[in-house]
């Protein structure tokens, strides 16, 4: 049993804004529904199966999302693990059609940290209800800034990784996001101007950074035959992957990611392997995250990811692995502080040959998407998505 | 650098699994918890055993002796603090702070030895200074 083949995605939507002072999260979860649908020339009453995460939608999350919008369907889904949950849902979303639970799905992001004026990454944020280990990790202020960091130090310990070789990750970002008008940042920088810029916690610099965005997007999912009779592009879901990694009782290992398990799943699945993936949306948090995924995805050798990310190889027409041509969480968006719908949509415009032409990925067959929900610095579920054109 | 102004410390959330590991803490103690089924000592303590599964864990105290795995610096907080993992010599990893140094003199690899700081309205909380 598998989801190769079984559901193809058929629409997709970005919304425009990065600071939504006026509007409220539903009204943007509704305006990327709406985009997504008229995207893939569908209706609101054609979805029967809805996923969304509670964390970014009010009350009961996934009820309170399915009344506001109108929704009436036979499956549901509000698998929450941060911010990778949407590549997550993708996965359950195909699992759910292959099975014949529903055939349209719709899957929802949206949230408005910057308008909130919230501290994402530098502010410890504990939960309301205390989890079984907060108190022994709260009193001692764990940011996400921080957390992030502390896996980069022992890398850098560990492997000889250097501040250079991350800002490379940054850089490559800025090239893709000069291209993109709706992005955050669009101008280029220069490793020199990564390390140059403040310190925010050792050894992360501001620019090391994911910006804090507002915004959202969706993704609609179909059972094949329902996609071939729609006018779009066809981009097929053929393997994913998930896996939590945790402290594991005290054997902490803070030098790989849960893309160690994900990872392979997803490949398996799909039948291919890192060399035949063509372009890659790798969730980028912070410049050290993005480094890690693709070691252990097994773009290169464990350690090897500052090697690997240097010299421009993650740029588009430069380098051997186009990633995040959009600009990514570093300088294009980060809505709701959740970085896992967008990897996916840029993925499904490189397949369908609709990403900016200075970066579309020549011959762009088959991509991957890959994110991390949580904290690399303690427990993240990682998940990993590959699709290919139809 | 060397904080000047001590970092308000929040209180640690107690539920009935971990009263006692703080109990200990205001007498100055460490607790963690082992197995005695498998042997594994483990942390945070918790009731079953994460290796084997067992619920006879027990409490140990740990001798306060660790190296520090890894560490940050949070330079964005109104006081700069040293946030850290730190494997005790029993053989668990722990998060925690480092204190009462030289915040850019901190080293991974190097030797620590456990303090108590006090918490706002709640139990001491056990941190970490060079050794």
């Amino acid at each position: 049993m598998s989801i190769k083949n079984k559901a193809y995605i058929v629409g997709i939507y970005e919304h425009p804004t990065r600071l939504a002072t006026d509007k409220t999260v539903m009204q943007l979860h509704a305006e990327c529904a709406a985009g997504a649908l008229a995207d893939a020339g569908l209706t609101k009453n054609d979805i029967d199966g809805y996923f969304c995460a509670a964390g970014d939608t009010a009350g009961l999350g996934q009820l309170s999302a399915a009344d506001y919008l109108g929704l009436k369907t036979r499956h549901i889904d509000s698998t929450d693990v941060g911010g990778s949950s949407y590549l997550l849902q993708v996965g359950h979303a195909a699992e759910a059609i292959a099975l014949g639970k529903c055939s349209i799905a719709l899957i929802t992001l949206a949230g408005r940290p910057r308008a909130e004026g919230m501290a994402t990454g530098t502010a410890p944020r504990p939960p309301a209800n205390p989890m079984p280990e907060s108190g022994f990790e709260f009193p001692y202020a764990p940011a996400t800034a921080n957390m992030y960091a502390m896996c980069a130090m022992r890398h850098m310990y560990q492997y000889g990784t250097t501040s250079e070789q991350m800002a490379w990750v940054k850089v490559a970002a800025s090239h893709h996001a000069q291209h993109n008008p709706h992005a955050m940042l669009r101008d280029v920088v220069t490793v020199e101007e990564v390390v140059n810029s403040p310190m925010i916690a050792d050894p992360l610099h501001r620019l090391d950074c994911c910006v804090i965005s507002d915004g959202g997007g969706a993704i609609i999912l179909a059972a094949p035959e329902i996609a071939k009779s729609l006018k779009r592009p066809i981009v097929k879901v053929i393997g994913a992957g998930e896996a939590p990694k945790h402290q594991m009782g005290g054997k902490v290992d803070l030098t790989y990611s849960g893309a160690v398990w994900s990872g392979p799943l997803a490949f398996t699945e799909a039948g291919v392997k890192p060399a035949d993936i063509k372009y890659a949306s790798i969730y980028d948090s912070f410049t050290i995250t993005v480094l890690m995924q693709l070691e252990d995805l097994g773009f290169c050798e464990k350690g090897q990811g500052g090697r690997f990310v240097s010299d421009g190889n993650l740029i588009s027409g430069v380098g051997k692995l186009p990633f995040n041509t959009d600009g990514g969480g570093l300088c294009n968006n980060h809505p709701s502080n959740r970085g896992g719908l967008t990897k996916v949509l840029e993925a499904v415009r490189q397949l369908r040959g609709e990403a900016h032409p200075a970066v579309q990925v020549k011959n762009c067959d088959i991509a991957l998407a890959h994110g991390t929900g949580g904290s690399l610095g303690t427990r993240h579920a990682a998940a990993t998505v590959i699709m290919e054109r139809g | 650098m060397r904080a000047m102004a001590e970092r308000k410390i929040s209180a640690p959330a107690v539920n009935l699994e971990t009263q006692h590991f703080w109990d200990a803490a205001a007498e100055g103690k460490l607790l963690i918890k082992k197995c005695s089924a498998c042997g594994e000592p483990h942390f945070y303590p918790r009731d079953h055993c994460p290796f084997c599964f067992s619920d006879k864990t027990e409490w140990v105290e740990a001798s306060g002796k660790g190296t520090l795995y890894t560490y940050s610096v949070m330079r964005r907080a109104p006081i700069p603090y040293a946030i850290a993992y730190v494997t005790l010599a029993e053989g668990p990893t722990m998060m925690t702070n480092i204190v009462d140094c030289d915040l850019d003199s901190i080293k991974i690899g190097q030797a620590v030895r456990l303090v108590f700081k006090p918490s706002e309205g709640g139990p001491p909380v056990p941190m970490f200074t060079p050794a």
